[in-house]
């Protein structure tokens, strides 16, 4: 961080030095600068665009579009509570899949990978950051969920259907097309985010932080869960949202697993449904009524305040921690 | 059994709970690439990668419209990204303070974060619908732009903070004004970079989907004017996915290996490219 202000001062000297300089500066400047400032009038652009378009359902239905679940085209009835009970269910089962195994991953790489095994494991783990979404839908729809239908399904209802409170998650017949099904494929989906994120943050614990722990004769484990961890712990939450607000708005290979059927909400997780981006890809091309097409821009609306709201969070979390003053 | 042995145990335990979720990551990126390699390869053959899509239920024909118009939108895609994208590298790096600094650098950072469905339904209604009147490739080229830009934009950026201010300093201290500067020493030198946020976004866009099935729709017929319906390599897998014809499915899977090999030779060739041109400084 100390090199950046460096760079800063540089800037302003070169500002101060070439005042008024050179008229080949003045347009390459001009020009630079009408670019960049494209970027936030386009991000303006979109907002202003999907709020204009969802403003009819949105002052037609009011709160009742957040918490109806009937969403019927034909008789102009919308309600997204149950695509946004579908995306809430379905991040949070990715969630809390990927955060314990993504952590996990980032303290083997670095805290106990020995040096050379450490860019080879990053480099593989980010790969599946690289693979299509449309891949993972595809290979969610023919091999992950005949799995999950055959075998895994029945093990969860046989095990836990039966146990008191979290039994009805696991009740009715196994479909392989279901809420349980887009969760693990998202769980897998981001994956990379929080590794990458997570180790990040690790790299910016100060070592002073570990040798004081070690040097009093901890074991690795507990110099990690003692000193790293809590030092850690704002970034790896803001690794977590990151995760989760890339889940929020995945697309395809959610709506290849999901089933895209029901749009009642029930407790099981064996239950086929509709996330809001699912939802949107899906319906899109058949609104013929402008009540219906409003109603599915304002599904994208809320989906795109929610993400970015995620994604302010996160970044703030994360930043807390990386900017951090180090100690050594 | 006595406290230190507990723990060393618990320390044994978590050691492996840790390479256990490492393998975990490892092996399913492994059986999903396995799937995808087996599935796809008794797909691809002359006709799939030269012929158009038939009917349904007919065996045989190919997918090259869809590679075609990948390749036209990546193009499209490519002419609006790159420049702008590097243009705003530029401006947060070399000239960016300030507010408008600030809310450039914020609107990147929000727009890499927008689900790419949100984005479609923007040119949607924004090209689609006010513009051309009908689908067509120049809005899904459009789209990928917007998803490519913000990538493009940080990888750039980043690459031109680390070029050492003492080159910047000894130009200009030359007489050589500062747009000759940036473009003539501080550029090239961060060429690598450039190179890797080129390529590594385009390969980001060419896998997207969501935005494109709204607004190039997708086509089974070789066609170059932009403003029709365009066909695209992940639409066409997606199409071939839920049909109920085995062909189809096959072909899904043939697609999905093409898709995931042009990704990968693409950053494999950039990897090669960027660690030959380093070596040379």
């Amino acid at each position: 961080m100390v090199s950046l202000s460096n760079h800063e001062r540089v800037l302003a000297e070169v500002d101060v030095l070439g005042r008024g300089a050179n008229r080949g500066d003045r347009a390459f400047q001009t020009v630079v600068t009408a670019i960049a400032a494209c970027v936030p009038i386009m991000l303006l652009g979109i907002v202003i665009l999907l709020l204009l378009d969802a403003l009819p359902a949105l002052l037609r239905y009011g709160g009742a579009f957040l918490t109806q679940t009937t969403w019927d085209p034909v008789a102009e009835k919308f309600g997204a509570a149950a695509y946004v009970y579908g995306t809430v269910v379905t991040s949070l089962i990715a969630l809390l899949l990927a955060t314990p195994i993504g952590v996990g991953c980032a303290l083997f790489i670095a805290e106990y990978a020995p040096i050379w095994m450490r860019a080879p494991v990053s480099f593989v783990i980010e790969l599946l950051a690289a693979i299509p979404s449309i891949i993972y839908g595809l290979w969610g729809f023919f091999i992950l969920a005949p799995i999950m239908r055959g075998a895994i399904e029945p093990f969860l209802k046989n095990s836990l259907g039966n146990v008191p409170a979290i039994g009805a998650l696991f009740s009715g017949p196994a479909v392989g097309r279901d809420l349980l099904v887009a969760g693990v494929i998202l769980s897998i989906m981001i994956l990379p985010t929080i590794t990458a994120v997570s180790r990040e943050i690790l790299r910016a614990v100060p070592d002073t932080q570990r040798e004081g722990m070690l040097a009093l004769g901890a074991t690795r484990w507990e110099t990690i869960r003692k000193a790293v961890l809590p030092y850690a712990r704002g970034g790896i939450v803001g690794a977590a949202i990151l995760g989760l607000a890339r889940a929020l708005g995945e697309t395809m290979a959610v709506t290849m697993v999901i089933g895209n059927s029901s749009t009642q909400i029930r407790a099981s997780l064996f239950t086929p449904g509709y996330t809001m981006a699912s939802a949107i890809a899906n319906q899109f091309t058949e609104a013929d009524k402008e009540i219906y097409f409003s109603a599915i821009v304002s599904v994208a609306l809320i989906l795109l305040v929610v993400a970015a709201i995620m994604n302010i969070l996160a970044r703030l979390l994360v930043w807390s921690v990386a900017r951090a003053p180090r100690a050594s | 059994m006595g406290r230190w042995q507990r723990r060393r145990i618990t320390n044994a335990l978590a050691t492996a709970l840790m390479t256990l979720s490492a393998t975990a990551a490892v092996t399913v990126l492994l059986i999903i690439l396995g799937h995808v390699v087996m599935q796809g390869l008794p797909s691809l053959n002359v006709a799939f990668f030269t012929e158009r899509p038939l009917p349904p239920g007919e065996v045989g024909g190919g997918v090259a419209p869809a590679i075609l118009g990948t390749l036209e939108m990546l193009g499209v895609a490519g002419l609006i990204g790159i420049p702008v994208g590097i243009a705003t590298a530029i401006y947060l790096s070399e000239y960016g303070r300030g507010n408008l600094a600030r809310a450039i650098s914020f609107s990147v950072d929000l727009i890499a974060g927008l689900p790419s469905i949100a984005i479609g339904v923007f040119v949607w209604a924004w090209l689609v619908r006010n513009v051309v009147g009908q689908y067509n490739g120049l809005a899904g080229g459009v789209a990928l732009a917007i998803i490519m830009i913000p990538i493009l934009t940080r990888t750039v950026e980043e690459t031109l903070r680390i070029v050492p201010d003492p080159l910047r300093e000894a130009s200009l201290a030359l007489g050589i004004p500062r747009w000759k500067t940036i473009l003539r020493v501080v550029l090239p030198t961060a060429q690598a970079g450039v190179i890797t946020g080129v390529v590594l976004s385009l390969a980001r866009a060419g896998g997207e989907t969501a935005p494109l099935l709204l607004t190039a729709l997708g086509n089974q017929f070789f066609n170059l004017d932009l403003l029709q319906p365009t066909a695209a390599l992940p639409i066409q897998i997606y199409n071939y996915a839920r049909s109920p014809y085995p062909d189809w499915q096959a072909k899904a899977w043939g697609g999905a290996l093409v898709l995931i090999t042009l990704i990968g030779v693409l950053s494999a060739l950039t990897r090669w490219a960027v660690g030959r041109r380093t070596h040379a400084y």
